[in-house]
């Protein structure tokens, strides 16, 4: 029987050799003690809002825990004996910066010395200035951590991936679980907040897909203001109009902490609060995943979240490219990332690989209380004719990216 | 063999314990399976499939192991980072002997006097004394360490790490690895030809199995399962067994809810048997007559019979049952 990965090594040390004077070239300019590592670039935003120590504190549902670093720091623990077996060290070079142009600045500088992929961990307006600054160029940039749809959609770059699920997957997750469950009539309460008009919007769309009423939709204010109080009192905001379900579109979390048990009907709550769409979360106990978390736990002194996953992956993409091809070489390493016989293994139980149209990872999404994972998306009778993940989010029919060059 | 079985069984009646050690014991006849929500190991009798025995074990009891003169089963509980001896003759936890953080998969050394464990916390492999009780060595591995095989002649140890995708070939006389071979995604369990040239291990993600070469430590073949009416992604081997004349392999296909008959020589999936949710633990009986496959998502037991592939019962079980063993 033919074997499906036709690049699997049959003997490596034979090739060694050819590896080391590719890793020369590419590395080239750089010292000669380069050539045994490969270093994968890490550029955050320091002083980062999404990371504020107070909003990590209310631990939101849906908020990360920390920079998600640490799950980059596992993933290469985890590429030890990959590198051992290559003769190849796997390293991460961080740096950080204040805004988008220090960023790029220092993204540059790695890019000199080597670097060619880069995990991006900033809010989305920085990792669209990155790429559209660094199009054209031989490198591949990870979003680890910016869910808006946009990035994948009108402003998708075709050396910009996506490891985090954008909103869309999120909101489909939801609304797939919601059919499920047959809570098909939803009251929608929507923040003030740019982003929190994207959510809503991503909801509505799954709604339209998966056949959910929205039966009316409310906009809150965080306001003790009397004048306001229709729109900040949880109370009047969910009387008046009867449904299943609450869905609150709040990106900051801070409204929609107080919605579960103030709603006038007995009525559970989902989006950021409630349950969660999300691409990790530390209950989730099936497919090895009690050790990938507790890996996290050991390295950051806390639990492990969405970011964490989306860096610890996007790691983990790059290695296996590395020995499943067996090269140094950037163009051979970034289309089999790119490609469909890359098998990546999330510890959801299914095999990843980046969607085609917009670079997007198709991964399962697991819906998720504070302390539970409840259901795993896509929801068993959600089919598609090519790939069940590919329910959830832009498939190809949606897909308005057409980046320059691709 | 019913009268050997009815003897036991008075002789447990009357609180009695068979003399275990020295010569090789007597078959009980009896089939183990562990429950690892159950923190328990089911005793069933091998012709009536009735239980006969529940008997508690630490938390999430997972691979066991007969010793090689078959007077016990040792049994990993992996929460509780030990295993337990299960005397044969009186069913009963004798003792337990720790071992590294979460133990998952065992194997004995050819002499008998050591047994390994992956940890699957620690990335290592832990070399335990069976008489001293104690650990005596710990070998450094990738990520997720899950099956492990001592090759038939004892010289090697290999032991898949989930996460690297790679199997580690060590030296047993002196703990030093000699080969990393590269597989498929998420290696899980092996089986191994009769004379040890070849190794096969389940890839879980790739929903295939890898041959290694066992004298030249290389990737000598894959297999790769295409049941009819499932997705690459459904298929997701994860036990394996194979005949005493190393002839044919059993593949347990994991979500696509069948094993896979395969004739070892030509490599050729001869047949796809339907059995129940989540099938992973496999093993036949002494004559190959039976196959026995746990299913850890319908929490029951498949008896099969080998002359036609055919399902004759299902029988429950615990709740997640993990591995099934025969001492027949």
């Amino acid at each position: 029987m033919p074997e499906r990965n036709t690049i699997l090594p049959r003997s490596w040390t034979r090739r060694l050799p050819a590896l080391m004077v590719l890793l020369a070239g590419l590395l080239g300019a750089a010292a000669a003690s380069a050539a045994d590592r490969l270093a994968i670039g890490y550029l955050a935003l320091e002083r980062d809002a999404r990371y504020d120590a107070r909003r990590v504190e209310l631990r939101n549902l849906a908020q990360p825990r920390g920079p998600a670093m640490a799950g980059a720091e596992v993933a290469l623990r985890e590429s030890r004996v990959i590198g051992r077996r290559l003769g190849l060290s796997f390293e991460l070079d961080q740096a950080s910066g204040r805004d988008a142009d220090q960023l790029l600045e220092a993204l540059e500088g790695q890019y000199a010395s080597g670097v060619r992929f880069f995990l991006i961990d900033a809010p989305g307006e920085i990792v669209a200035m990155l790429a559209s600054a660094t199009r054209g160029r031989e490198l591949l940039l990870f979003n680890v951590s910016a869910p808006e749809d946009v990035l994948r959609q009108e402003q998708c770059e075709a050396h910009l991936l996506h490891t985090v699920p954008n909103h869309a997957m999120r909101a489909d997750a939801i609304a797939q679980y919601l059919v499920s469950r047959s809570w098909r009539n939803v009251l929608l309460l929507r923040g003030p907040l740019e982003d929190d008009a994207r959510l809503a919007a991503a909801f509505e769309n799954a709604a339209r897909r998966f056949g959910l009423r929205i039966v009316n939709q409310r906009e809150f204010v965080l306001s003790n203001d009397p004048r306001l109080r229709d729109q900040g009192n949880v109370a009047l905001l969910t009387g008046g109009v009867d449904h299943d379900v609450v869905f609150v579109a709040d990106a900051d979390g801070e409204f929609a902490r107080g919605v579960p048990y103030a709603t006038v009907r007995p009525r559970p709550v989902v989006g950021a609060e409630g349950l969660a769409a999300l691409a990790w979360h530390w209950s989730w106990d099936r497919h090895g995943a009690p050790q990938l978390s507790g890996r996290l736990e050991r390295q950051a002194a806390r639990r492990m979240a969405e970011p964490d996953w989306a860096a610890w992956i996007a790691v983990k993409a790059v290695v296996e490219a590395v020995q499943r091809t067996e090269s140094a070489d950037f163009g051979v390493l970034s289309s089999f990332i790119r490609g469909d016989e890359i098998i990546l293994d999330g510890f959801k139980g299914n095999r990843l690989s980046f969607r085609e149209w917009d670079n997007q990872l198709r991964q399962p999404m697991l819906l998720a209380t504070h302390n539970a994972v409840i259901a795993r998306a896509p929801i068993e009778g959600f089919l598609h004719q090519h790939n069940n993940m590919d329910t959830l989010g832009f498939d190809r029919r949606d897909s308005r990216c057409t980046p320059a060059g691709k | 063999m019913n009268l050997r079985k009815t003897a036991t069984s008075i002789l447990l009646a009357l609180g009695l314990a068979l003399p275990a050690a020295g010569a090789l014991a007597e078959r009980t006849g009896y089939l183990f399976v562990s429950s690892e929500n159950d923190n328990a190991v089911s005793v069933l009798d091998g012709n009536t499939y009735a239980l006969i025995k529940t008997i508690p074990t630490g938390e999430r009891p997972r691979d066991m192991k007969f010793t090689h003169d078959r007077s016990q089963l040792f049994v990993l509980a992996s929460r509780d980072d030990r295993v337990d001896v299960i005397d044969l003759a009186t069913l009963e936890v004798t003792h337990s002997i720790d071992t590294g953080d979460d133990p998952e998969m065992i194997d004995f050394s050819a002499d008998g006097r050591y047994f390994y464990v992956s940890n699957e916390d620690d990335a290592l492999v832990s070399v335990i004394d069976i008489e001293a009780r104690e650990v005596i060595h710990e070998i450094e591995v990738g990520e997720e360490p899950e099956g492990i095989l001592v090759s038939p002649d004892g010289k090697w140890l290999y032991v898949a790490s989930e996460v690297a995708n790679m199997i580690h070939v060590i030296d047993t006389s002196n703990h030093e690895t000699v080969a990393d071979i590269v597989v498929g995604n998420r290696p899980r369990r092996f089986a191994a030809t009769p004379d040890g040239a070849e190794v096969w291990v389940t890839n879980e993600l790739s929903g295939s199995v890898s041959i290694l070469d066992g004298g030249q430590h290389v990737l000598k073949d894959t297999i790769v399962f295409e049941p009819r009416g499932f997705r690459a992604e459904e298929v997701t081997p994860v036990g394996i067994t194979m005949t005493r004349d190393g002839k044919t392999a059993y593949v347990t296909l994991g979500r696509a809810n069948h094993f896979a008959v395969v004739d070892v020589a030509s490599r050729a999936v001869k047949d796809y048997v339907l059995v129940g949710s989540r099938a992973w633990g496999v093993a036949l009986n002494r004559d190959e007559t039976r196959l026995f496959v746990v299913n850890g998502l319908s929490d029951d037991l498949s008896i099969v019979d080998t002359a036609n592939n055919r399902v004759l019962r299902s029988v429950p079980v615990g709740r997640v049952p993990h591995t099934v063993v025969i001492d027949d």
